[in-house]
């Protein structure tokens, strides 16, 4: 009975009539229409910055193909109930594992770089969602030792940063896929079309196949149904612990991918690579509309997350504050506000009766906005 | 309706001599149950009589020691609920095992979901969903998420999903008891549906009202023991309570108390409620007044609002309304830390969920209500802590290596006897006993009943729960009785009887038994 | 439970499963015993390992060192050990928090000048100050977990984010560098007393905190709390404030923290303030025998924890491992110790003591007949 809404219907009300839009619809909606109002504005004050082109629009995307994964994998582990911060250190350990295959010294083909990373991060869910599904040990404590470990991992393998220099990785990077219909004129007349880079279309292909798995399949349903309320999909049929299992793996997987993409935007191992990672993920996902109690949210709305994040960290500069730490301010006050939001929804069920945690003046009446 | 017609149908579950047992415990001894289709049929029974016991033997979630089960004449093993599903047998639980995050049609349909190409088809899902809804009159929509919807309606959901998996015999465990009377007869009305479809419904509830309301047959256990089994037509009301609450009353003369209420005439009540309520789901609005020195015993069956009473005498549930009197004076107890500091104490119902802190030492479990009560910064001297320890371990003859032993390694009687130290310590002039002999061994029983009354006699005032009539005849001068949760009666002196008390507790045959 | 019986069988005289289960029980017998290993390590490797010298007026050698190294963690974990115990969650902001409370401090000695040997404001009030800012910090995370009831993970996500860059625009964005030789008293040393400030502040700060929870009985609620918060409502205590305590006093703790290792180097520098001390907090809690899911906590056994942690730290360092890399031997600490003391492992271990003992044993059926 957790995540119950606020408004419990009365008796009296009439069965049968939906009392509104869904805690994921209403999510949804909040952050489609924070990210709109958000770039509308950034058009209007910033002239100069041209975010009325689709290549800006377009850029924001390409910046953050690999966050895209990320979050993509936050949203699976958190919908099941659980957490993954490994990601971000799982993200550097890719770039610097690719870096030094790549690096000028050795004459491995770029190919390999495909498999390799999506193994170790594989290999990263399998441990991780092992230990937190079938030992049943906290998952914040396990994925905080594989931050450790993929962190770590980093530095024994390389210590130093590691510029890729193989032709073959370095032309994926620097393609562009060009939109022919999607450009604006420059001043000067020349076009200013439209692009996406061949990491971005990765990203957008994952996420059209998470949609679809996430809507459309079994195991999506009962990712939902093990975070809604795990005895209950137990008695439903649904094995729990392997579902979590999986959750695990495909979050790891996500973050293996993710790590391509990132060495793909930026082609050299760091050991700083990656740093932090996580907490832009969940801050997406959670702004994206995924509850941290479990159970709702979705891949789409997801992308607006990591849409807004991409925003602000381009519009932050514009505003004249120059400082980097600005935008990770901002997104954290984006993350409270949503957290806070996510506690309106969030309830204490007592047997039936629904006990708001929220004091009164701080509820949100969905009664009334219907 | 057609009630009669199927009443005649041959029995199709049938268990005979069921056993069951538990290390220590002999949860169901030689049981035999039978269920017809095209009936409801009600399981009685008090704490620990053995009905959900029974239950889970027959979906498979216990595996029986003894006994067989046939299926219209074929024996079964059901091993597990799965198993019992393939069987045709369904549970719907009192807590809503649906997943309240998804929506309706989900819920009916996870796991099975209808697929075309191996994809989920929403659609077809959908439009099955609510053709399900509409045969058995569920107003509901199969897109809308669950928890947009009332208990009682995801209750029904939930009996949705049950029969839909081609369910002939489905177990409803108190399903109602945390609706109100309108969802309660929309349930109902669905229960009759499925009868009428020839479903075999065993129904387990603790109100009365509801079982004479809907029931065909009813089977009434006790200490995992069969009674008996009767057509609800040819069993009153006073009948069915006397033989779920048993045994004759003996022993009455070794203990003896007082009756007279007249002493108190003129006297201020210590405590003095008037219209206090913690909402209609909890205890409807109640007046009660109590004395000094004086055991007053609240009776009424599991689920009839006695403990919901006492809870929000304490401030354990917030009263919404009323109210309250302490000394004459009124006061608000909004948390159970103002009812301490006007003297009250409070030994909760469930001692495992409410009572000790498992890892804690008998010593800090004895002094925590105390310290609790005297602030953080006033903290009692380890000393002390140790004297009064010392003082109620040989005062409540406690059995525990020594003072430091965590509770959780003490027995039962004995962590009941280290809360009973922990209230005794505050130096209350009321205290609340909420079943404080339950799942304690016979002399520890004996031993709390006597210390009652010594409290009493030492002109403290007691609240008194039992699902023992017996223990509660023998220390209580007063009786409050409660029926559905409301306040039906308050018996004294002459009235206080065993048939008296049966008979107010069940109502209806005689409404105008309690005074 | 019925192993009486089984004894009696020939089985083999295997360790007693009782035995087993007894010292997988016991937590800090893993830390003791890596603490052991690391010392009798450096006995070997370090011949003047308990050889304590006189520097500068400074007593030295490994042992004062690791002393000294280990102050801040120390600090940190006391806090650390409070929140997890009331609350059954960790506080992931304590390194933003140091930052932001030596930020604070920062600004009034240093006014907007980045670089001075003029205090501007008097040293008592910018540390009073900074601990000020850090009690508010606490407070916040205090209020989501206690009042709107967040995971505390998630709650102090929010100034895990945010803490640093915060940190940093109270300094205007630079690193802030405090010249006058008093500002280093409280991190390196007060003239006259030959040992270091940190030792002994760290050394107060644990026999506060353990006045703080024995001489009060906020030790006895915040376990009453952590342990079963619907009887520690029924005996009067409130879990709602206990827990916004816990928070607060451990966001001021790391204050005291921050203010020592700003101290120590003389300088305010956001980004390094503490970085990932959290994670080393949550371990020496761990290793300390405490459970992470909250309940009894032992400050005793957080200590050793934190002291194991810094000792193999400074090991490992000494065995020229990089700061950096320590962190996979860390992580492989950590999931072992958890794993090992989780209950599906023990489960798993005393199946296989059983198992054993059992071999050839009949299944039989109890039955107790009810009196």
């Amino acid at each position: 009975m957790r995540d119950s809404k606020k408004t419990t219907i009365s008796a009296s009300s009439p069965l049968g009539k939906r009392s509104g839009l869904s805690n994921t619809g209403i999510l949804l909606l909040i952050t489609v229409s924070l990210f709109v109002i958000l770039y509308v504005s950034s058009t209007i004050l910033f002239k100069d910055s041209n975010f009325a082109k689709y290549s800006v629009f377009f850029n924001l995307i390409n910046n953050k193909a690999y966050l895209l994964m990320l979050a993509l994998g936050l949203t699976v582990v958190l919908i099941t109930g659980s957490i993954d911060i490994s990601v971000g250190s799982v993200t550097g350990l890719v770039s610097m594992v690719i870096a030094t295959m790549l690096s000028s010294q050795s004459n491995i083909s770029a190919i390999w770089a495909i498999p390799i990373s999506l193994l170790i991060g594989v290999a990263f869910g399998i441990v991780q969602g092992y230990l937190v599904s079938y030992m049943e040990i906290q998952p914040f404590i396990v994925t905080l030792s594989g931050l450790f470990f993929a962190r770590g991992m980093i530095s024994v393998i390389n210590p130093k940063s590691v510029p890729i220099s193989d032709k073959l990785f370095m032309s994926w990077s620097s393609a562009k896929v060009y939109i022919p219909f999607l450009y604006n004129e420059r001043k000067n007349g020349t076009m200013d079309v439209a692009y996406l880079t061949p990491a971005a279309i990765t990203a957008i292909a994952v996420l059209i196949i998470m949609i679809i798995v996430m809507k459309k399949t079994k195991f999506g349903r009962s990712l939902y149904s093990v975070g809604g309320n795990p005895q209950s999909a137990l008695l439903m049929g649904v094995n729990v612990k392997r579902i979590k299992f999986m959750a695990h793996v495909l979050c790891g997987l996500l973050a293996g991918i993710g790590g391509l993409l990132y060495t793909l935007f930026a082609p050299s191992g760091n050991p700083q690579n990656g740093y932090g990672y996580e907490i832009d993920a969940i801050s997406s996902s959670v702004i994206g509309g995924v509850m941290l109690s479990g159970g709702v949210g979705l891949p789409i709305g997801t992308l607006f997350g990591v849409l807004i994040n991409s925003l602000i960290e381009r519009v932050v500069p514009l505003l004249g504050i120059v400082d980097a730490s600005w935008p990770r301010i901002i997104s954290s006050a984006f993350l409270f506000v949503f957290i806070v939001l996510q506690s309106l929804f969030a309830s204490a069920g007592h047997k039936g009766s629904f006990k708001p945690v929220l004091p009164q003046w701080m509820r949100f009446n969905l009664k009334k906005k219907n | 309706m057609s009630k009669t017609k199927n009443l005649q149908n041959p029995p199709s579950v049938i268990m005979t001599g069921i056993g069951k047992s538990f290390p220590g415990v002999r949860a169901l001894n030689q049981v035999d149950f039978k269920l017809r289709r095209g009936e409801i049929h009600a399981l009685m029974g008090e704490n620990g009589a053995g009905k959900s016991t029974l239950v889970k033997v027959l979906t498979g979630v216990y595996p029986m020691d003894e006994g067989k089960v046939r299926l219209d004449g074929v024996p079964v093993v059901i091993r597990s609920p799965q198993d019992a599903q393939k069987h045709g047998i369904s549970t719907v639980y009192q807590e809503v095992n649906l997943c309240p995050n998804l929506s309706v049609a989900e819920n009916l349909f996870l796991g099975r979901e209808p697929r075309s190409m191996g994809l989920i088809d929403w659609r077809k899902m959908n439009l099955k969903a609510s053709e399900l809804l509409q045969k058995l009159n569920i107003s509901a929509n199969p897109t809308a998420q669950l928890d947009s919807y009332s208990i009682a309606i995801q209750q029904m959901i939930a009996i949705a999903r049950a029969i839909n998996t081609e369910c002939a015999f489905l177990i409803l465990d108190e399903p109602t008891s945390s609706l109100d009377a309108d969802e309660v007869n929309k349930i109902f009305t669905l229960m009759r549906q499925l009868r009428d479809n020839g479903v075999g419904i065993i129904f387990i509830t603790h109100f009365l009202e509801q079982v004479y309301e809907i029931c065909d047959r009813i089977t009434v256990l006790r200490n995992g023991e069969l009674v008996g089994e009767y057509e609800v037509d040819k069993l009153s009301r006073f009948e069915l309570v006397t033989k779920m609450m048993g045994k004759e009353i003996e022993n009455l003369s070794e203990l003896s108390v007082d009756r007279d209420e007249s002493r108190f005439q003129g006297e201020e009540p210590i405590i003095e409620a008037r219209a206090l309520s913690s909402g209609s789901k909890k205890v409807a609005p109640f007046d009660l007044k109590m004395y000094r020195g004086e055991v007053v015993g609240f009776s009424g069956l599991l689920g009839s609002g006695r403990s919901e009473l006492v809870r929000t005498v304490y401030g354990a549930d917030k009263p919404v309304q009323g109210q309250f009197f302490i000394r004459g004076k009124n006061v608000r107890i909004r948390k159970p830390l103002d009812a301490m500091k006007q003297g009250m104490a409070y030994l909760p119902e469930d001692r495992k969920v409410d009572g000790i802190f498992p890892e804690l030492s008998v010593r800090e479990n004895i002094i925590i209500a105390l310290q609790a009560k005297t602030g953080m910064f006033k903290r009692i001297r380890r000393k002390e802590m140790e004297k009064y320890a010392d003082q109620y371990i040989d005062l409540l003859n406690i059995k525990t290596a020594n003072i430091e032993t965590p509770i959780k390694s003490l027995s039962g009687g004995n962590q009941q006897k280290v809360i009973l130290a922990r209230w005794l310590l505050t130096n209350p002039e009321f205290m609340i006993l909420d079943e404080p002999t339950r799942g304690i061994d016979v002399g520890t029983k004996t031993e709390i009943q006597r210390l009652i009354l010594k409290l009493a006699s030492e002109n403290k005032s007691i609240a008194f729960i039992s699902s023992e009539m017996d223990e509660m005849i023998r220390t209580c001068s007063r009786m409050v009785v409660m029926r559905d949760r409301h306040k039906v009666g308050e018996l004294t002196q002459g009235n206080l009887d065993q048939s008296t008390i049966i008979r107010t507790i069940a109502g209806g045959d005689n409404e105008d038994g309690a005074v | 439970m019925k192993m009486g019986l089984f004894n009696d069988r020939k089985g083999p005289a295997m360790l007693s499963p009782s035995a087993g289960k007894k010292l997988l029980n016991n937590r800090l017998i893993f830390s003791l015993l890596v603490l052991m290993v690391v010392v009798v390590q450096n006995i070997i490797t370090t011949p003047n390992f308990f050889e304590i010298t006189m520097t500068n007026g400074l007593l030295s050698g490994y042992i004062p060192n690791i002393l000294d190294e280990a102050s801040e963690l120390i600090i940190v974990t006391m806090g650390m050990t409070l929140v997890i115990a009331a609350s059954g969650g960790v506080d992931l902001s304590v390194g933003p928090i140091m930052a932001i409370a030596a930020s604070f401090c920062g600004l009034l000695l240093n006014g907007s000048e980045y670089r001075t040997d003029v205090y501007h404001s008097p040293y008592f009030l910018a540390i009073l100050f900074g601990l000020v800012g850090a009690a508010l910090c606490g407070a916040f995370n205090g209020f989501l977990v206690s009042r709107l009831k967040i995971q505390p993970m998630i709650a102090t996500l929010i100034l895990f984010t945010a803490g640093r860059s915060i940190a940093k625009q109270i300094t205007h964005g630079q690193t802030i560098y405090i010249m006058n030789p008093t500002y280093k008293w409280l991190g390196v040393q007060i003239p006259g007393i030959p040992i270091r400030t940190t030792i002994l502040v760290s050394i107060a700060i644990v026999i506060l905190v353990v006045l703080l929870v024995k001489l009060t009985s906020l030790g006895l609620y915040i376990q009453s709390v952590g342990i079963n918060g619907s009887a520690a409502r029924l005996v009067g205590l409130n879990s709602r404030v206990i827990k916004f305590m816990a928070f607060v006093i451990c966001g001021i703790l790391a204050g005291v923290a921050g203010l020592v290792s700003s101290s120590s180097v003389g300088s305010v520098n956001s980004g390094e303030l503490g970085l990932s001390i959290e994670m080393d907090a949550i371990l020496a809690v761990a290793l300390g025998g405490n459970n992470l899911g909250g309940g009894k906590f032992s400050i005793a056994g957080s200590v050793i924890g934190a002291y194991t942690i810094q000792a193999i730290t400074t090991t490992l360092y000494a065995m020229n491992v990089r700061a950096d890399q320590l962190n996979v031997f860390k992580a492989i600490i950590i999931i072992v110790i958890i794993v090992a003391s989780s209950e599906v492992f023990k489960e798993k271990v005393n199946r296989l003591f059983r198992h054993i003992t059992k071999k050839n044993v009949p299944v039989g059926g109890l039955s107790d007949e009810r009196q």
